[in-house]
């Protein structure tokens, strides 16, 4: 029965790495300037995680399989070193190289949130509802018309609750469903939640922050190839949670002129 | 830790005289902690039919399940799910398994049966709380359930309850309304009944400990429920009035958790001033050391079971005692990783990774001291053990997973994907009902003067312990390649190639589900058809065992037992031959045993 044990547990080790190594599931492939380092980071810790994992599961089932059919008189023995050994190899081992892999992947933090957006970075502003994104482009201006949450309709159409009436910056504000962004150009994305808790996730941009209703924040990015993403929700937000979803089309620069344009004429 | 050990106090009540106070409002911490045995046990099938339930959707999204539109007729139309109502069976499926399976049965019912028994004790020092604790506990579990049979049904907003979502009511979605307000009401009066028990637990280790039962004489369960109960007193402390105030925002206006100018169905919601972070803080601040309350008491059993089993100490029991504490002092230094990307500040996101990282340590030596304890061991191999052993393999599992949590920049790719749901169930749920399958198993015989069936448990461990493999393992992969958690249907391109092994997962479920119908089996036809206990059927040190199977209701027949040993006397060489020697014998190994 022990060394049955035993050997389920080596299977199930060994299984469970089989889909790792031969990268069966993975994400989608990174289109981002900073996307690479949390891929290398994530390959890191797999490493770390990976060898930890093995490692005890395969120490586990052997010292069943092996001590488990004792005889009566057979005497208890203890592990040589004792638990001093095996404290110092926790926290030598294990502790510090994790905490050093944590050191390391701080840079990956930093690059996305330490660092701010270029002067020249494009400000696009995403508005957050159940259960839909909408995107806006400041136009020609150059400026965002103030949101007024009073205003919102969206039997009008009226999506960010702009007064363009009397407030000359919204009137020339480009609003859309799709979020388009030209290739090789740093984003600045300005979040805004219009009821509850939503999140902008992109795993192909390697970017994933949530919406905050009564704060806004921001993020700034650069794509680097021209395609059709998914942006979902990944914040629990209601019944239409599953079906929250936009596109990021990255496109050339060319190709983004010509539709800012398409897009100014139809508003 | 001290070497004194105080008298142990007077009896605190009679024998029962009627079948009330014997069998519903008991004073007896044995019945009490039958009585939240018998509650998660209603609570455990109850969370595994709605995963079911769950998992078929998920797997066959457009599936008619029969039966089905009749429990809900607007939630399942025609036997198929909807959305919301998928929404609505998760929330309760988390809520039901954190608060009244992990929390109720490791901690509160082997914890009031054993506790006591362990130190040598008559009863708690404060039965009447202690019967009330448990009272306030179901009737938190009748308010939660009430949730169902509401016109709206349960709430949707999942068992973290985000604010707003789950603070402006009715327009938020199905269920936010009175169905949002019974799960609070719910959560607030399980609270009150876990801080009763935790007062009770704390005072009866250090009042109610009896001759010779000095702290370091402890079994290390006592210690673990003793830990568990620190940790209870002050997150359940905290989640409580979290509570009170998100039923306020419902009920009387208020906007703890709702900040101004926010609009759904063009309407402004007449809320203003709340902060949503402030709900994440405080649910978080319970919600970490909740992990721990779920798991301590396990890691406390599981060691008791193998120090039996492996017939030798641990290697260093305060190796472990020490990494107990270790885990609570610092679970609440790491709730923050659970915001890494909610918009709190990002340098605080790092200050909560390095104390995250940091469990790692005294996760890795408790690990450590078990599997280097087997070696030169002699391992017995019984349903028991086999779980303790199990219980291993999946907190090495669960934990290693945690190593990419910790870190904010990996938690950007990872952050709500199902690799967190296969990390917490992996560690959280599996793990700790490992700990209480192996508890079960070990004490029945004592609880019920009657022994399990082996070959039933050991048939019901392998397939659990295979099935439940094959479930939360392919977790981690979904959430790899990006397969957000709590969706209904998974519709968007890049998770629709994923559909296949949610399938896999949704078979492994029902299997490793219909597994358990021997457990139950086993359960309820041994408690009544199931050989007669002998007083010490593992040949255990501890107090538990010097008395008769099941014990009279004042345990020890009114004598107080006196300690002279620790609980740790296996594998020693005595005069009579045995290799154990009792906590309560005065005799002398002629040879100790190893560990320290």
């Amino acid at each position: 029965m022990a060394k049955l044990l035993a050997l389920t547990i080596i299977v199930i080790a060994i299984l469970s790495a089989i889909p790792v190594v031969m990268h069966t599931w993975e994400p989608p492939a990174d289109v981002s300037t900073h996307g690479h380092m949390i891929d290398a980071q994530m390959a890191d810790t797999m490493i770390e995680a990976g060898v930890s994992f093995l490692a005890a599961q395969i120490i586990l089932a052997f010292f069943i399989w092996k001590f488990s059919g004792s005889r009566p008189e057979d005497k208890v023995k203890t592990f040589p070193g004792g638990a001093k050994g095996l404290v110092l190899a926790a926290i030598v081992l294990v502790g510090a190289e994790v905490l050093a892999l944590g050191a390391f992947g701080t840079k990956a933090w930093a690059t996305v949130y330490f660092t701010p957006p270029a002067a020249d970075s494009m400000p696009i502003q995403v508005q957050a509802g159940q259960f839909a994104f909408y995107f806006r482009y400041p136009g020609p201006d150059g400026k965002f018309g103030q949101i007024h949450p009073e205003l919102i309709n969206e039997g009008t159409q009226n999506l960010f609750g702009l007064d363009p009436e009397h407030d000359v910056e919204s009137r020339d504000d480009v609003v859309t469903a799709e979020m388009a962004i030209p290739v090789n150009k740093e984003i600045h994305l300005l979040m805004h939640a219009k009821d509850v808790s939503h999140s902008f996730y992109v795993p192909a941009l390697r970017v994933h922050q949530d919406f905050v209703p009564g704060l806004d924040l921001s993020l700034h990015f650069t794509a680097t190839k021209v395609g059709k993403y998914e942006i979902v929700c990944s914040q629990l937000c209601g019944l239409g949670h599953y079906s929250m979803r936009a596109y990021l089309n990255v496109m050339s620069a060319q190709d983004f002129d010509d539709w800012m344009k398409k897009q100014q004429a139809a508003q | 830790m001290s070497q004194t050990s105080p008298a142990p106090a007077a009896t605190h009540h009679g024998p029962p005289t009627t079948f009330i106070s014997k069998h519903v409002f008991s004073l007896d911490h044995k019945v009490i902690g039958k009585q939240y045995y018998a509650l998660a046990f209603v609570a455990v099938i109850t969370g595994m039919v709605l995963s079911w339930l769950m998992r078929i959707h998920l797997g066959w999204t457009n599936a008619a399940i029969p039966g089905l539109q009749v429990l809900s007729p607007n939630g399942a139309p025609g036997g198929v799910m909807t959305p919301e109502y998928y929404l609505q069976l998760m929330t309760m499926h988390a809520t039901i398994m954190v608060f009244f399976v992990l929390t109720t049965a490791p901690f509160a019912a082997f914890g009031n049966y054993f506790l006591p028994i362990q130190v040598g004790a008559e009863d708690m020092p404060f039965p009447h709380f202690n019967m009330m604790s448990f009272w306030t506990t179901f009737t938190a579990f009748l308010v939660l359930i009430a949730a169902f049979f509401v016109s709206e049904g349960p709430p949707l907003a999942g068992w973290t309850a985000y604010a707003p979502l789950s603070a402006i009511g009715k327009a938020a979605g199905p269920g936010e309304g009175t169905g949002q307000v019974l799960w609070a009401a719910s959560i607030g009066i399980f609270c009150i009944g876990q801080l009763l028990g935790a007062l009770n637990f704390i005072s009866t280790v250090l009042d109610m400990r009896t001759k010779g039962m000095t702290l370091s004489r402890l079994p290390v369960t006592c210690w673990a429920w003793f830990i568990t109960s620190c940790m209870g007193l002050t997150a359940f402390a905290v989640l409580m009035p979290a509570t009170i105030l998100l039923i306020l925002d419902h009920v009387a206006g208020t906007s703890f958790f709702v900040p101004s100018g926010l609009v759904i169905n063009d309407q402004l919601i007449p809320h203003s001033g709340g902060s949503t972070l402030l709900w994440q803080h405080l649910f978080w601040f319970f919600g970490h050391p909740e992990v721990y309350i779920a798991i301590v008491p396990g890691m406390g059993i599981v060691t008791h079971v193998l120090i039996t089993n492996m017939r030798r100490p641990m290697l260093s029991i305060k190796a472990i005692l020490y990494s107990m504490w270790a885990l609570a002092f610092l679970s609440y230094m790491v709730y923050g990783h659970h915001m890494f990307v909610s918009g709190m500040n990002p340098f605080s996101s790092l200050a909560f990774s390095f104390p995250t990282l940091m469990i790692t340590i005294p996760s890795t030596v408790v690990v450590l001291i078990w599997i280097g304890s087997l070696y030169g061991s002699k391992l017995r191999i019984n349903s028991a053990s086999l779980f303790a052993l199990g219980f291993i393999s999946m907190f090495v599992s669960g934990g290693v997973s945690g190593f990419f949590l910790a870190q904010p920049s990996i938690d950007i790719m990872l952050h709500a994907t199902y690799f967190v749901v296969g990390h917490f169930h992996m560690v959280m749920g599996v793990a700790a009902m490992f700990g209480i399958f192996a508890g079960t198993y070990f004490w029945f015989p004592k609880m019920t003067g009657h022994m399990m069936n082996e070959t039933l448990g050991k048939v019901h461990f392998w397939l659990t312990f295979v099935g439940t493999y094959c479930i939360f393992m392919p977790f981690h992969y979904l959430g790899w390649a990006g397969n957000v958690r709590r969706y209904a249907a998974f519709s968007d391109d890049y998770m629709k190639p994923l559909v296949p092994l949610h399938q896999f997962i949704t078979i492994a479920a029902l299997f490793t589900g219909a597994a358990q119908l021997i457990f139950i089996y086993n359960l309820i036809h041994s408690r009544f058809k199931g050989p007669a206990a002998p007083a010490n059927p593992w040949e255990g040190t501890s107090l538990e065992w010097i008395m008769p199977s099941p014990p009279p209701w004042n345990n020890f027949g009114g004598k107080d037992p006196v300690v002279y040993h620790d609980a740790d006397q296996f594998g020693v060489k005595t005069a009579s031959g045995a290799d154990y020697i009792m906590q309560n014998s005065p005799e002398q190994a002629l040879e100790p045993s190893g560990g320290d």
